[in-house]
């Protein structure tokens, strides 16, 4: 069966997937206890193949104020990978990065903005090594852009942009804990269909 | 009383008054009222991309996705509730470039901005006249619109509130 949108995946290939975002999530945890100097613990990551609109609601609703990070996959595998931190989140990692008093993500500073592209960074790297470790495939990454605001309008983003490729996504679920406090981010991975096929290829998996 | 009808994405409405239409979170998809003041129906579309000639296979549910399509759509749904189409006017909000976000190989910048125009050219097309307009810059917007006077109500979380 040929993949041609993210909804003609089978079982198979949804758990390759996860085990990809299992892997990359696990990396997070380590990057972000390394960079923060503090042991985060994750849960064991959620990952659901998901439309739009539900990612919209699992995110809180279309209203909901959230901090989006953008980044492009390029070179072997190509596509978007989209980081969408809970408020929480962004608040906790940037007061443990820069101290407090670092102000709010709401109105964020130039400083602010490139310790959040520093996160973006390092965890966009833990995922993009998990799939180019397993699948042996060369990634890029591009520079993150961030945005703070609704929900629905940052993820209008992503739908346009593959709106040819259908309305779903892998929809990865992380809840962190440190020092008991937890707070979640979840992340967006939309490879373009031929890199799809390419990282199933690679594993040896039909498709 | 009045009801509120929520319109989602790729999605339009259209109403009597007193009733209102709403459409969460627009980013760079556009938003489209429609207000005949004669016979008080309010029509409201949420598009996401700015042309047909991208789909890859039409029905109705995908024709609602583009400014061209679901614009001629909307008109005739209004149509099929009595509206006239020489009364219509419009007011548009939407189409922001949410991350600033320079790439050679795509044109993810300046979709909102293609939007736009887009809807721009179909409303001309139809001979309706905008007659209010918010639109661009890098926000996501919240769109009510009211069936008892075909205002706008633009809400943003950064940037406040506005009626049109």
């Amino acid at each position: 069966m040929a993949i041609r949108a993210l909804d003609e995946l089978n079982e198979i290939q949804i758990d390759v997937l996860r085990e990809i975002g299992n892997i990359g999530s696990g990396n997070a945890a380590t990057a972000l206890s390394a960079m923060l100097m503090h042991p985060i613990n994750i849960a064991v990551p959620k990952i659901r193949i998901l439309d739009y609109n539900d990612v919209v609601e699992a995110l809180g609703g279309p209203e909901t104020m959230i901090v989006g990070l953008m980044l492009m996959m390029e070179d072997d595998v190509q596509g978007m990978l989209m980081f969408l931190l809970e408020q929480e989140f962004a608040d906790v990692t940037l007061s443990a990065l820069m101290g407090e008093g670092y102000g709010s993500v709401a109105e964020m500073d130039e400083m602010c903005q490139s310790a959040i592209q520093e996160i973006g960074n390092i965890m966009a790297g833990s995922y993009v090594n998990a799939i180019s470790e397993m699948a042996d495939l060369q990634i890029n990454i591009s520079v993150p852009s961030v945005c703070v605001d609704m929900a629905g309008a940052i993820l209008s983003v992503p739908a346009i942009h593959y709106a040819n490729i259908g309305d779903k996504v892998i929809f990865i679920e992380d809840e962190f804990n440190r020092n008991g406090q937890e707070s979640s981010s979840h992340v967006l991975m939309i490879p373009d269909v031929d890199s799809l096929k390419k990282i199933m290829t690679n594993l040896g998996i039909e498709v | 009383m009045s009801k509120t009808i929520t319109v989602g994405i790729a999605d339009l409405n259209a109403v009597r008054s007193p009733d209102v239409l709403v459409t969460y979170a627009l980013g760079s998809c556009a938003g489209i009222c429609l207000y005949d003041s004669a016979t008080k129906i309010a029509g409201l579309a949420h598009i996401l991309l700015p042309s047909s000639s991208m789909s890859r296979n039409m029905d109705l549910k995908e024709a609602m996705k583009f400014a061209d399509t679901g614009i001629v759509l909307l008109v005739k749904k209004m149509e099929g509730m009595g509206a006239h189409r020489a009364n219509l006017k419009a007011k548009i909000a939407g189409g922001a470039q949410m991350f600033a976000f320079k790439s050679a190989s795509s044109d993810l910048g300046n979709i909102g901005a293609r939007n736009v125009q887009s809807v721009k050219q179909t409303l001309a097309q139809l001979h309706i006249p905008i007659i209010a307009e918010d639109t661009g810059k890098d926000y996501g917007r919240t769109v009510f619109f009211y069936g008892e006077n075909g205002a706008m109500k633009v809400k943003s979380v950064k940037k406040g509130e506005w009626v049109y």
